[in-house]
């Protein structure tokens, strides 16, 4: 499977290059090829087959069910495989996801891969050894227990040896998951926790890594869907009132497809069905209107909400009163978006009793599910490959656009390769939902907090995705259970000891706003935005510098460990906040915070400096630190950790969805401005490693702190307490003034 | 109406079948199934399409492909090429120096902004050998990183001028 223009580079001179699709095959990378036939998936997760795959040339293959996102966890993963195994990493390789190859492992969310994935990949691991021990101990003639294994190869004290491949000779194990073979204690581990580079970066830099965006089959179309510019309420959804087909008529070979409100055109050619799209007159039903952005969080503070009490413990309500010193503040989120880089992309292939669908999903099974169920398949009929895209950082457009391409290829009835244009993505992302946060928090005479309440209002996540609702006039639904989408313990209670504590969520109903869904470390920043600024200013009514203040309150010795963390990194003076304001036209100030999305415990400092004429806030030194238990490979994490403090300035200072009555206004770069090379803090990364404790994850952890740290750096260089971010220039203008 | 049009990509003639103001990307990706330059906005805001020109850094998702008749169009894959080309040095190395400082610096998240980020460095250093930190800053930011990888790069650029000047990197 060869890309023709190999061979055209070969022959050079001038050529004629047509599309010969027969040639143009799936592109391949170093995770190609797949080594084992594929079956209805998933595969049985009770085997240790399903998990790895030794091989006679004493290689291996670890079927991994978590998509590379750009976090290094597809080689982060095999090194738990090669310390279980003992083999060096240059021995082993994973392959992609597909349903009908890889285990079902859930999603890759909550940056749980190495979280949940760790001790699964772990465990198959050992239990190979321990079966390869046992054909070795035969084969060698050997007891077991004298038996040492190296880089794959089992040598015994009477001076033979056999490698794991000639044990198998490329046959399976056939042997049960039990979960019972003996785990190597960490103290003997070599591989993990030491900073292996990643194994997909040579080729993303080379031009060779082929992601979603450029695969090609045989024979395909190229499709794009045709919605209003914008996303209008959840609600609405997009009705088509007519569709003008003449209006495309001059494109070559340019068709529209329809299902219901779902439209989309195909051409042979990308560029006339990029034009087509375009093109195409379609009249949409006007929608009820939207309050806009500046009426947004009052009409959610005021809507008809369902309530929930998430945590309650002793009395908040009476340990205010006669308390040293109360604060009460309410605070608000934006709407912000995904905006993965390169727009989703899909190819689907559906035929009359079966479909392939090849995507880059956070979660092939859990998308297959989807496709199954919109094309009228039974679930074992649809096959999802995974091909990474740009960076996704939660639940972008891929399952819209997976779902949209498999409803257009059934149409077409070929293959059809669409690419979301950039309003698309923009414009019809699952955002993170904006929040109103309403804080009062008290603290007596020693600085210590004795109560706080929280109430938030926000909508949960959607359910159906925009290609389902419109193609099959699905109702629009939210998102059950799911903790995150709401007030969370985590943080509010979860870092400082408060004996009296009440956190309840107020539940906004989705169909009136835009579509939601997790976006990296979901709600944390909004939350920490308020609670963050709460603590600081109880620490500064008592006098405490606000780093002293924390340690104070804290809960445990591992938010200690990373506050301690980011304070030291940071070289953190003493100082009670906003203490050391200067006059002067361009002012710099300091803050702290602590924060976590689940399981791990992440700490922050940010060096900041305001303009106060023109209103500019910049970041010049954020620092940030992250306690994620056992860190298989610290330096992915600290790359994660430069990557998320860069993100969270970036949604602090620029980021906001805008929308008018109509509908969503932020519908590329300009209108939905992003930190650039200019405006970036430098950044400094600490990794609490934790050998003794379980993996947790690392990929959005930090990003609460930092955002609380971002916060408090403001009112530590102004005075002044922020209550809405991003921080844009016309809001700190409005705030300053008072 | 599509015609045939003879462009130069890495340093070959190629004859494609487009209509003129086809965006000069969808050839390179479609026609010729080149990976570098690659999707991203198609509005010239975001850098990830970017290919040189005659040496100079420009948006092929905007740059019809009849406008690069005569010129000659380097893509990721041609750096190392018209690296050495620049540099005449007798072999083409694998990669160039930016590319290699970008492993070096482990400095890719997701990596799909890099295509962009090494074309755009290849012509600063090309330009201007040794950038200061805020040279590095102004000339890139023109290039978005969704994965917050800006302080890699920023190393990496610095490492990648090191070693072309002869320095240790
Ligand atoms: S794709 Fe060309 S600049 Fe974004
Ligand atoms: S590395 Fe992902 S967009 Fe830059």
């Amino acid at each position: 499977m060869n890309f023709p223009r190999r061979e055209f580079l070969k022959a050079g001179g001038a050529l004629i290059v047509g599309f010969n699709l027969s040639e143009a095959l799936f592109g391949q990378s170093h995770l190609d090829p797949v080594s084992r036939p594929p079956v209805p998936g998933p595969p049985d997760a009770k085997m240790v087959d399903t998990w790895l795959a030794i091989h006679a040339d004493n290689t291996a293959t670890i079927f991994i069910g978590f998509a590379e996102l750009g976090q290094g966890n597809s080689t982060a993963l095999l090194q738990v495989a090669a310390e279980e195994l003992d083999m060096d990493m240059s021995r082993l390789k994973t392959v992609r996801l597909d349903t009908s190859i890889t285990p079902n492992q859930g999603g890759t969310y909550s940056s749980a891969s190495i979280q949940r994935g760790g001790p699964q990949v772990r465990t198959a691991a050992a239990e190979a050894r321990l079966a390869l021990l046992q054909m070795a101990s035969k084969k060698l003639d050997a007891p077991i227990e004298g038996l040492t294994v190296s880089n794959g190869v089992v040598s015994a004290g009477n001076g033979k040896s056999v490698t794991y491949g000639e044990l198998t000779g490329d046959r399976p194990l056939h042997i049960p998951f039990t979960g019972k073979a003996p785990l190597k204690p960490f103290t003997q581990y070599k591989v993990v926790g030491t900073g292996v580079p990643r194994n997909d970066i040579p080729d993303k830099v080379a031009g060779k890594y082929v992601y979603m965006q450029h695969v090609r089959v045989p024979d395909m179309l190229h499709v794009r869907v045709v919605r209003p510019r914008g996303q209008r309420a959840y609600g609405a959804g997009a009705k088509v009132v007519s569709i003008d087909e003449s209006s495309i008529r001059g494109i070559p070979g340019a068709r529209v497809l329809r299902r219901n409100d779902f439209i989309g055109v195909a051409a042979e050619n990308e560029w006339d069905a990029v034009h087509a799209a375009r093109q195409l007159k379609v009249t949409w039903e006007t929608p009820p209107a939207l309050p806009g952005n500046r009426g947004m969080h009052d009409a959610m503070r005021a809507s008809k909400t369902t309530d929930r009490v998430v945590l309650e413990k002793g009395n908040a309500a009476a340990a205010m009163v006669g308390a040293a010193h109360v604060v009460s503040q309410s605070y608000r989120g934006p709407y912000q978006m995904h905006g993965p880089f390169g727009p989703n992309c899909a190819i689907a292939d559906v035929k009359p009793d079966s479909a392939l669908v090849i995507c880059s999903t956070q979660d092939v099974y859990g998308t297959r599910t989807g496709i199954a169920r919109i094309l009228g398949l039974a679930v074992d009929k649809v096959r999802v490959q995974y091909y990474e895209g740009s960076g996704t950082y939660g639940h972008s457009c891929y399952d819209d656009v997976a779902q949209s391409a498999a409803i257009l290829s059934q149409l077409a009835g070929k293959p059809v390769r669409l690419q979301f244009m950039r309003w698309d993505e923009h414009g019809w992302d699952n955002y993170g939902p904006a929040h109103v946060g309403e804080i009062r928090a008290a603290v007596d005479a020693a600085g210590r907090i004795v109560a706080y309440e929280y109430d938030g209002w926000q909508h949960n996540w959607s359910l159906v995705e925009t290609a389902e609702q419109l193609a099959l006039n699905r109702a629009p639904a939210a998102w059950p259970g799911a903790a995150a989408q709401g007030v969370s313990a985590n943080h509010l209670g979860g870092i400082y000891y408060v004996p009296n504590l009440r956190l309840i969520n107020h539940q906004v109903p989705g169909g009136d706003w835009f579509k939601g869904g997790w976006l990296r470390s979901p709600l944390d920043l909004s939350l920490a935005f308020a609670s963050e600024q709460t603590i600081d200013e109880l620490a500064r009514l008592s006098g405490i510098d606000s780093y002293e203040f924390r340690r104070r309150n804290i809960v445990n010795e591992r938010w200690l460990g990373v506050l301690d963390a980011a304070a030291k990194a940071s070289n953190w003076k003493p100082r009670v906040a906003g203490s050391n304001i200067s006059k002067s036209r361009i002012v710099t100030g300091r803050g702290i915070g602590l924060g976590t999305h689940l399981a791990s415990y992440g700490g922050a400092v940010a060096e900041i400096e305001v303009n106060r004429e023109t209103g500019q806030v910049v970041a010049k030194h954020m620092y940030g630190a992250i306690d994620a238990g056992l860190a298989v490979n610290p330096a992915f994490i600290e790359n994660q950790i430069g990557g998320q403090l860069v993100q969270t300035a970036s949604r602090m200072f620029k980021e906001e969805v805008t929308f008018n009555e109509t509908g969503v206004t932020s519908l590329d770069w300009n209108s939905y401005p992003i930190l650039r090379f200019d405006e970036c803090p430098e950044v400094t990364a600490v990794v609490v490693q934790r050998l003794d404790q379980r993996s947790s994850g690392a990929g959005e952890e930090v990003m609460a702190a930092a955002a609380g740290a971002i916060a408090n750096a403001f009112f530590d260089a102004t005075g002044v307490r922020m209550r809405e971010y991003p921080l844009t220039p016309k809001r700190v203008l409005a705030a300053l003034r008072g | 109406m599509a015609a045939e049009i003879t462009i130069k990509v890495n340093e070959r003639s190629w004859k494609v079948a487009a209509s003129a103001d086809t965006p000069l990307l969808y050839v390179l990706a479609n026609e010729l199934h080149l990976q570098g330059p690659r999707f991203g906005c198609g509005l010239a805001q975001c850098g990830s399409c970017s290919v040189l020109v005659n040496g100079v850094e420009t948006r092929s998702c905007v740059t019809p492909v009849a406008a690069v008749r005569g010129k000659s169009v380097t893509t990721l894959e041609g750096l190392p090429a018209w690296y050495a080309a620049r540099q005449k040095l007798s072999v083409t190395p694998a990669l160039h120096p930016v590319q290699q400082a970008m492993i070096d610096e482990q400095a890719v998240q997701c990596g799909y902004c890099y295509n962009g980020m090494i074309v755009k460095a290849s012509e600063l250093l090309a330009k201007n050998p040794r950038p200061t930190d805020a040279e590095i800053r102004t000339a890139m930011k023109g290039h978005l990183c969704r994965c917050g990888t800006y302080p890699r790069v920023i190393k990496a650029i610095r490492r990648a001028s090191k070693a072309m000047s002869g320095g240790a990197a």
